[in-house]
């Protein structure tokens, strides 16, 4: 029998919405034919010109896209290997890439005649991109927060309540994203004739993990084009932090089918693998929750465990679907670094480019920072510096022992 | 004739919930083994998980309060062997979530469920569209595998959610999560119409079912009533003394789910 490969890693997911053994739809009856219905819905959108038109249109005008492409030249110098290229998505409006998605899900929801937006967020900034476009658009909007991360994440909370959202804390479990999603579930079950979920992340049960990539595949068609405009070829390697994993699959999805571009995702470590992390392909194992099977940080039994990371935006026990599938057929490699390296790579970038990236991207670059120096000075590197730091300075502060 | 059947048989069922292991898994069979003697028809013995998304608070914390407590999986299906030695008659069901009961794989959850003398498994995030992950194993395993119809499960679907369901028909009679609002009669009465020209299974109706009023009404309708978070709230207050006060309502509602149809509406 002879070995074979797919014609295009770009055809996912099935139309069950299986990504491989990856992905499906284990949600509750209630919500199943809401389900169905958004995916018709979505074939619709997609096949609509008027629909992308007016999503470029937004993107163009309000998101403030293109984002530009900058090659870092003393950050590259200071590395001494290969060249170092980011995508500038923290320019966007609202400071991160999660505004693209929020974006292409409120135009869905209007289309579907919903009148009420819901949403959960970790760091706050899919809450603060989520409030952002209700108030663009006049929908009343909700959004659950883990009371854990309400108190460390207090700007953001402000943000969103001057956007007119409001917040509930959750305070079960851990209080922290996962709790928020099953609550932000909840909320829904009880409101499906009005409400539409806006979810944050390339995760939960089909048709969200190929909406949101298409919606954040913004990314990578623009840094692929930008790219071939700016040195006449495709960069030799991408990188992405995950957490959920919607910037690194909008950064990846338009290359996949580019053999000569590698590809490395970078999970948040923590503290050390060995002990406590958010890095679910390198520590956990393939299971079901929030709507999808993918990989889970979980116990023997099938128990969730919490997730940890200096970054809240990287702090969940699962993975996006589709990472999981690119995992486990080998397109993707996928890497691990530890807070410890994330906020090394902060002042990194701070202190050579004068970019103050956020946590989660601080991951990217600290995989750079490690791969950089082994590769040619030929090589071209293209990271995602998908949100932008000033959220976290006083965290940041905090770890380093300054006080402000 | 399966324990199900008989059950079902006998006029509307009460159909009682707990969670397994709460407040200790020690404390679990002279809990359910009071749900028996104020007359259950049917127990349904939850399986805790960390992320209970289709519960409202008070299961929630029932779970909590279990994991808490240091149960595993193999303790439950400890507790539902012996409660399948003391209680020979009546149907057990195991409900939870997916990721507990496929983490070993569904064959080996199957085959052990089986084993430990459970009857059915409804599990709340596997639905029609992802049978391949359980229903399967169950089925093999002589094992009913019991779906759920919600208000939402229009007609269309509804052969999708019964093609390979057994034992019962779930009915959620709101649009919710567990322990919240109750649907209105005439809407029950409505859906029970509409689900009973579709299959022969028997159904019960769940969700929000607290009172022996409440019980009474949509027995006179159902083939049998679900209570859970009105249990559930006994153990919060109790913890494992709850023995007396659990009996004492069950009592009250198997005697409202079965003298039903015996007492002019």
């Amino acid at each position: 029998m002879t070995e074979r490969t797919p014609n295009s890693f770009r055809t996912m997911p099935d139309d069950r919405g299986h990504f491989g053994q990856f992905g499906g739809r284990y949600v509750a009856e209630t919500l199943m034919p809401l389900i169905l219905d958004l995916e018709k819905e979505y074939r619709a959108a997609k096949a609509d010109p008027a629909f992308q038109a007016e999503f470029d249109d937004l993107l163009e005008h309000y998101v403030g896209r293109p984002s530009p492409l900058y090659f870092a030249p003393r950050l590259t110098e200071e590395l001494g290997g290969a060249q170092v290229w980011f995508k500038r998505d923290e320019l966007n409006h609202t400071g991160a890439h999660k505004i693209n998605n929020c974006i292409g899900q409120i135009l869905l929801a209007m289309r579907r005649g919903k009148t009420r937006i819901i949403a959960e967020t970790g760091a706050g900034q899919h809450g603060v991109a989520t409030a952002t476009v209700c108030a663009r658009f006049g929908l009343p909007c909700t959004i659950f927060m883990g009371a854990t991360d309400v108190a460390r994440q207090a700007p953001n909370v402000f943000r969103m309540k001057l956007l007119g959202a409001t917040v509930v804390p959750v305070t079960a479990g851990a209080a922290t994203l996962k709790d928020a999603m099953n609550e932000a579930l909840r909320d829904w079950v009880a409101n499906v004739h009005d409400t539409f979920y806006i979810i944050g992340t390339a995760a939960g049960p089909h048709p969200y993990p190929e909406l949101v990539r298409d919606f954040q595949s913004v990314i990578g068609k623009e840094a692929r084009a930008q790219m071939l405009s700016r040195t006449g070829r495709l960069p030799d390697l991408l990188v992405a932090a995950i957490g959920g994993g919607s910037n690194a699959i909008g950064l990846f999805h338009p290359f996949l089918d580019d053999k000569d571009v590698k590809m490395l995702g970078v999970e948040a470590a923590g503290h050390g693998l060995d002990k406590e992390h958010a890095a679910s392909l390198a520590g956990g194992f393939p299971g079901v929750l929030h709507g999808n099977k993918t990989y889970l940080l979980q116990d023997e039994d099938g128990q969730i465990t919490e997730g940890h990371s200096i970054s809240a935006g990287l702090d969940y026990p699962g993975i996006g679907p589709e990472h999981a599938w690119l995992k486990e057929i080998g397109r993707v490699d996928y890497t691990s670094v530890t807070d410890t390296e994330a906020l090394d790579a902060f002042q990194l970038l701070c202190r050579t480019e004068w970019i103050i990236p956020a946590l989660e991207p601080s991951h990217a670059i600290a995989a750079v920072k490690k791969v950089a120096p082994t590769m040619p000075r030929e090589a071209i590197i293209l990271a995602n510096l998908c949100g932008r730091g000033d959220k976290d300075i006083f965290s940041v502060a905090e770890h380093l022992g300054v006080e402000l | 004739m399966s324990r199900f059947a008989q059950a079902f048989a006998r006029g509307p069922a009460l159909v009682c919930f707990i969670t397994a292991g709460d407040p200790t898994p020690d404390a679990t069979p002279a809990l359910l083994d009071a749900l028996v003697e104020g007359g259950a028809d049917v127990i349904e013995l939850g399986m805790p998980f960390t992320d209970p998304m289709a519960d409202g608070p008070a299961i929630q914390a029932a779970n909590l309060r279990s994991l808490g407590a240091g149960t595993r999986t193999a303790d439950i299906l400890k507790i539902a062997a012996d409660f399948r030695a003391r209680h020979p008659e009546v149907p057990l069901v195991l409900m939870g979530y997916a990721n507990p009961m496929v983490r070993r794989g569904a064959d080996w959850f199957a085959k052990a469920a089986a084993k430990a003398g459970v009857d059915g498994v409804i599990c709340v995030d596997i639905p029609p569209e992802e049978d391949d992950s359980l229903g399967p194993d169950l089925r093999a395993a002589g094992v009913d595998l019991i779906r759920l119809a919600t208000p939402t499960t229009d007609a269309a679907r509804l052969p999708a959610v019964l093609e390979g369901s057994g034992g019962f028909l779930y009915y959620v009679s709101v649009a919710g999560i567990t322990g919240k609002q109750q649907a209105a009669t005439a809407s029950i009465a409505d859906a029970m119409a509409r689900l009973k020209a579709s299959t022969d299974l028997p159904i019960a109706v769940g969700f929000g079912v607290r009172t022996p009023e409440q019980a009474r009404e949509i027995a006179r309708v159902a083939d049998g009533v679900v209570v859970g978070s009105a249990l559930v709230d006994i153990i919060a207050e109790h913890g494992a003394n709850a023995a007396g006060p659990l009996r004492e309502l069950t009592s009250a509602l198997s005697q409202a789910v079965h003298h039903s149809r015996k007492e002019p509406a």
